[in-house]
């Protein structure tokens, strides 16, 4: 079967692999009817997340139909169209139980941290992605949703992922009523959680980024105002301006570890690895949220260490939240949101591109090439 | 979709969906096990069918035990594999943990261009970092880069290669005194 293949910082490539084979009766074998590429598989891509091994698949958004299933699988059978949710989860666990599906604890051999995620190096358990034409999926009693009848497939892969963490992003600031949010990062995640941050009631949003044609998208998607930090000077400051000198009530963090925009933080996190990527959007985050607010985290670090601020949190009674999503939790809730069309996923997709062409499609995400929002690969 | 074309503050019950999720109980200290009615867990020694290991399987010194189902794409082998294995002697909390395991990706990148050669093929590199689109998308400031990469890799050629002789001469500068 064709699948991605990771072969070092900034190269990958389409090659044969064998197909992937049932391990466990838990397991199903799916054929990927759409995958996307995530702005966290370029932490993978630039080589910031330890044990990303070459030789690997990425791809964790991904929906399919189902080929096979083991023994113990009861609740698919062959045919099932399917979301499946980024994050692997068994359902049984201490975590799980919780409703902590990112955080299962029979998912992940290699790390306690975090639980298994598809294609996302073996931090995350060492699992063949779904950027392939064919994929495993582990607990297919658990994860895999099945895809309502007339819903887009389009729609359906951004609930894998993109949907659910925008979502949880905005759930997690607990935002109360005309609360003022802003969103660093106007990526795919941090212009879904902008507009997701509305159904919980804010009265202002505001996004940062870099790049124009990512706010302009924002301010049309969400709805919401869009400031250049290159044109703003110091976003803290402008932040605390544009509040009345308070600062913001929540503040979500939609970067992770590729953020631009302080230079120390570019060469000790992001060139030489000596932190655990730049945390600069966290910086932000931190000193312009009011006194007793909140930042909401789901923005993609690695281990170990950052050069974090903590002394602010502390000093300004911060509460942070942070998680991968939890998509199985998220799901049904989302769906209903999509049928309703309250939410419209599909409208993030900016770029369709082949299997084949899976390195062109890296490179035109991670340069911000072509005003590329949002790619998907259809194998 | 309307489209918001000024940075001004706007109408939220304008928007669709606008409060549908409220909550005032949405309090973000508020325990997320509280969520699903977690009271006890009477069966917590129960664990899923064990996956059967079939590969290498390195395992985090932080738990007693492989999980219950894992991934068996690339285990570790060669020189990066022995770096790998070093690395999961030690803790997640460990620099030594993770630092280890960084050396031993870029390890693995060499060690991938030389199993590519092995087996007869010669790795694209421009095709797999995906410079036809930047040539399309970005010319200008690919050119700019490349030039730039050059440049300086030539200026190091350079400069090392005059350190040489200059180091040359002074030894030889040294033999002739004593």
């Amino acid at each position: 079967m064709l699948a991605m293949e990771y072969r070092g910082p900034k190269r990958v490539r389409a090659v044969q692999k064998p197909m992937p084979e049932i391990k466990h009766p838990q397991d199903a074998i799916v054929r990927v009817l759409r995958t996307c590429i995530c702005g966290s598989d370029l932490h993978l891509y630039n080589g910031n997340v330890p044990d990303t091994r070459v030789g690997s698949t990425f791809g964790h958004e991904f929906i399919g139909e189902v080929v096979e299933i083991g023994s113990e699988v009861t609740k698919l059978k062959t045919g099932d169209r399917v979301i499946v949710p980024f994050n692997i989860a068994c359902g049984e666990c201490h975590f799980c139980r919780q409703g902590m599906f990112g955080n299962c604890h029979e998912s992940n051999t290699e790390a306690t941290a975090v639980g298994g995620i598809f294609g996302y190096s073996h931090t995350a358990g060492g699992y063949d992605g779904g950027q392939a034409e064919f994929a495993r999926v582990p607990y297919a009693n658990v994860g895999p949703t099945i895809i309502p009848e007339g819903m887009d497939l389009d729609d359906a892969v951004l609930l894998t992922d993109v949907v659910p963490t925008g979502y949880q992003a905005a759930e997690m600031a607990g935002i109360q009523p005309n609360d003022t949010v802003v969103v660093f990062g106007a990526g795919p995640v941090g212009i879904m959680a902008a507009r997701c941050a509305w159904l919980f009631g804010a009265g202002r949003v505001i996004i940062i980024d870099k790049e124009d044609y990512r706010l302009e998208f924002a301010r049309n998607y969400s709805y919401c105002e869009a400031y250049n930090f290159e044109e703003i000077g110091d976003p803290v400051v402008f932040i605390k301006k544009t509040t009345d000198w308070i600062g913001a009530d929540v503040v979500i963090d939609a970067v992770g570890a590729e953020a631009a925009g302080n230079a120390m933080q570019t060469i000790t996190g992001r060139k030489l690895l000596l932190q655990a990527g730049s945390a600069t959007a966290v910086h932000w985050a931190i000193n312009s949220v009011k006194k007793g607010g909140v930042v909401s985290i789901v923005g993609v670090y690695g281990p170990t260490d950052n050069l974090i601020p903590i002394g602010n949190v502390l000093n300004k009674g911060l509460t942070i939240r942070a998680n991968q999503a939890s998509v199985k939790r998220l799901l049904p809730r989302l769906i209903e949101h999509v049928q309703n069309g309250t939410l419209n996923p599909k409208g993030l997709i900016t770029h369709r591109i082949p299997l084949a062409e899976v390195a062109d499609g890296y490179r035109m995400f991670s340069a911000k090439l072509d005003n590329c929002i949002k790619p998907v690969m259809i194998p | 979709m309307e489209t918001n074309v000024i940075n001004t503050p706007i109408d939220p019950k304008q928007i669709p969906g606008w409060g549908v999720d409220a909550d005032p109980k949405n309090d973000p200290t508020y325990p997320m096990r509280a969520r699903m009615n977690v009271t006890q867990d009477p069966d917590s020694k129960h664990r899923p069918t064990l996956q059967p290991l079939e590969v290498e399987k390195l395992r985090s010194i932080e738990r007693p035990n492989v999980s219950a189902v894992y991934g068996t794409t690339v285990p570790p082998m060669g020189l990066s594999g022995a770096i790998r294995r070093l690395a999961f002697k030690y803790s997640e909390n460990r620099y030594r943990h993770w630092l280890p395991l960084i050396v031993a990706d870029r390890v693995q990148v060499v060690e991938g261009i030389l199993d590519d050669l092995v087996h007869g093929t010669v790795p694209n590199i421009w095709a797999e970092k995906g410079y036809d689109v930047e040539w399309k998308h970005n010319r200008t400031a690919f050119i700019t880069k490349m030039a730039t990469i050059a440049a300086l890799t030539a200026g190091t050629i350079v400069w090392l290669s005059s350190g040489n002789k200059e180091k040359g001469f002074r030894r030889r500068d040294n033999q002739r005194r004593y």
